[in-house]
């Protein structure tokens, strides 16, 4: 069922950046994790350690004029899209220098220049909007393309069901592309769905529904690339669905009573996507120890520089409360 | 001047933008070959194309969504919700995306997009296809709200929305679409924010919207024979509100009644009664401010009970003489 990634697509340095990609997400979001618990981050935050491999997978195929939209577990996305990390924690700290002025917060990062038209707050949110943007790239004749990430609660939500029937009717330029992390909230796709797989929905619609390792990286490339192409020839939508695992709760408070530990090792332990794609090119004779731990300092440095960034911002002013409601 | 209807005033807008803009388009239920459910875009498939004039399945989470994504990527999507009733199925993509996107994102984003839909009752539709909900719209930060009585505000406020930047709610009143009055065939453009000032008079102000301006304009008419002299606002746009139109009649009357549709209770009325009490003309006032409004009833069906849930001609005329102490 499951389609084994390969690496023709990528260039040694490409296979390099995208390891560096994964790396600098989960150390962002470790980051971030640990200045949440230092009190420093207010509100709350989902994260994406252990599904780096979708974002990236994904955005590899992009150029930057395709656009994506994200959900509220979107700072792999950003990250994978070219939002830079410095203006990201900015936003997660509040200040005035965040990609949303400290107005949206991690739930809300948007980067149009980059193609992100941003991350959604409500599930499936995002679905109905990528069909509009696909519109737009189909009527004014832009040739590009959009990758809709959503999660697996989505797919009961029928603005997903909508949405595909819209793209596959006026058959658009938009790849639905579902991270079935096993849990929407605490909610198993198992209990939730009486279906052994997310893609086979697209069947109704009358578009192709694939699925993918989403912890196997160049896999997740290979898929999304196919679906892009089809997009792009004026073939319309597809539905992918890429099946991966949060490793962290829900969000800041989730005693994840709902699942094992054991089960939560395994994922850990045999599946990390970052390990699997590392131990592939040294394998390969694509990297070496030596390179790796380069990578590794480089992240750091990255992270390092984007929390004195963010840290060293200031507030946004009052004054700044009722502006940018309107155009 | 010549003379056309309300629906005719509005498919005129729509089509001259149409003409003068390629990034606009309309999107909807029936809209294509059918001419929309109230007839408002006969004709206009055969001149723009099904591109254009967008047909669309019976989802209206999905094309609600479709017209604000399609608008943030640069198109100026025009959305034709068949009954604003149908808001609450399309309600995540009004309130939740479009009226926060460009606060969200710091600035970043627009989303030019405007929501017609047809409200009201009179039509005998009943509960479910009758309502006048302009105030859950009105009551979030990120929308404007449109509410025009007449042909001529119609076509000159709809080209205001369709050039507007941000998203606008138009609602339309079911039993309006059949009205004519004076339209120019040229575009005009009247300013969201704008209100008007439907008949002068000196005893007593009436701010009235949508269906209730025409009401308030009959009972006028018939109050002049009893001495009494009505001055009729009409708001026009809910959001932005033309507060100093209102509040400059009302410094002048002394007296005001607020005449809507909606239902009374959290009506728009509301609001705009709280806006003259807070202001400084409460102390030009002569009698308390008063509202008539709708019934808290869901729209009964029979013609009886439907006429009697919403203010009508005789309830304007009796309100206005009690608030003379006539």
């Amino acid at each position: 069922m499951f389609k084994t990634g390969k690496n023709h697509l990528f260039s040694q340095e490409q296979l390099r950046k995208m390891l560096y990609e994964m790396l600098l997400i989960r150390r962002f979001e470790e980051k971030v994790e640990q200045l949440f618990q230092q009190g420093k981050i207010h509100g709350t935050m989902h994260l994406c350690i252990g599904q780096e491999a979708t974002a990236v997978g994904a955005c590899a195929i992009l150029t930057n004029e395709d656009k994506i939209i994200s959900t509220h577990r979107g700072h792999g996305h950003c990250i994978a899209k070219g939002t830079e990390v410095d203006r990201m924690m900015a936003e997660l700290l509040g200040k005035a220098t965040g990609y949303c002025k400290g107005k949206g917060g991690s739930m809300h990062i948007a980067d149009l220049d980059k193609g992100n038209l941003g991350a959604n707050g409500i599930v499936a949110g995002g679905l109905p909007l990528a069909t509009g943007a696909a519109l737009t790239s189909k009527m004014k004749e832009l040739g590009y393309v959009v990758v809709c990430f959503f999660g697996d609660g989505s797919t009961n939500e029928g603005a997903f069901h909508e949405s595909l029937n819209l793209a596959s009717i006026w058959n658009l330029p938009v790849i639905f592309f579902c991270e079935n992390n096993q849990y929407a909230m605490s909610g198993s796709i198992k209990e939730m769905t009486n279906i052994q797989h997310i893609a086979e929905r697209a069947a109704s619609y009358g578009i192709p529904g694939e699925i993918v390792d989403g912890n196997d990286l160049l896999a997740v490339a290979e898929v999304t690339k196919k679906a892009v192409e089809r997009a792009r020839n004026g073939e319309g939508a597809t539905l992918i669905e890429a099946k991966t695992y949060r490793w962290r709760g829900h969000s800041r408070s989730d005693a994840r009573k709902y699942r094992t530990r054991d089960e939560e090792k395994e994922w850990k332990t045999t599946k990390d996507p970052i390990a699997l794609f590392k131990n592939k090119l040294v394998e390969e004779n694509m990297l070496t120890e030596e390179i790796f731990l380069e990578i590794e300092e480089q992240v750091k440095k990255e992270i390092e520089a984007a929390v004195e960034f963010a840290e060293n911002s200031p507030i946004p002013g009052e004054e700044t409360l009722e502006t940018d409601i309107f155009a | 001047m010549r003379e056309i209807t309300y629906a005719e005033a509005i498919r005129e807008a729509m089509s001259q933008e149409m003409r003068a803009n390629q990034d606009v388009f309309i999107l909807g239920e029936d809209i294509g070959i059918y001419g929309g459910a109230f007839g408002v875009t006969n004709g206009m498939i055969e001149e723009f194309g099904p591109e254009r004039v967008r047909n669309t399945p019976i989802s209206e989470a999905a094309i609600s969504g479709c017209a604000v994504g399609a608008a943030m990527t640069g198109m100026r999507p025009i959305l034709e919700l068949q009954f604003s009733d149908f808001v609450t199925i399309a309600m995540d993509n009004i309130v939740n995306q479009a009226a926060k996107m460009r606060y969200m994102f710091g600035g970043k984003a627009k989303v030019p997009v405007v929501i017609r839909t047809p409200g009201g009752s009179g039509a005998g539709f009943a509960a479910q296809h009758s309502q006048s909900l302009e105030a859950w719209m009105a009551h979030i930060p990120g929308l404007k709200v449109v509410q025009p009585s007449t042909p001529y505000d119609a076509k000159g406020l709809l080209k205001a929305a369709i050039n507007d930047d941000n998203p606008v709610m138009f609602y339309e009143h079911k039993m309006l679409y059949g009205v004519k009055g004076d339209v120019p065939e040229e575009t005009y453009e009247i300013p969201l924010g704008k209100a008007d000032i439907k008949k002068e008079g000196k005893d007593v102000t009436i701010v009235a919207t949508a269906m209730m301006v025409h009401k308030s304009m009959e009972a006028a008419k018939l109050l002049e024979e009893e001495g009494i002299s009505v001055e009729v606002i009409d708001p026009r746009t809910l959001v932005p509100l033309d507060e100093e139109t209102i509040l400059h009649s009302v410094r002048k009357t002394g007296r005001v009644i607020v005449v809507y549709e909606a239902v009374k209770r959290g009506g728009y009325g509301a609001e705009i009664a709280s806006m003259i009490g807070e202001s400084d003309v409460f102390d030009y006032l002569d009698a308390p401010i008063m509202r008539l409004g709708g019934r808290a009833v869901p729209m009964p069906y029979n013609a009886f009970l439907e006429q009697k849930a919403v203010p009508q001609v005789e309830d304007i005329i009796q309100a206005c003489k009690t608030i003379m102490n006539k």
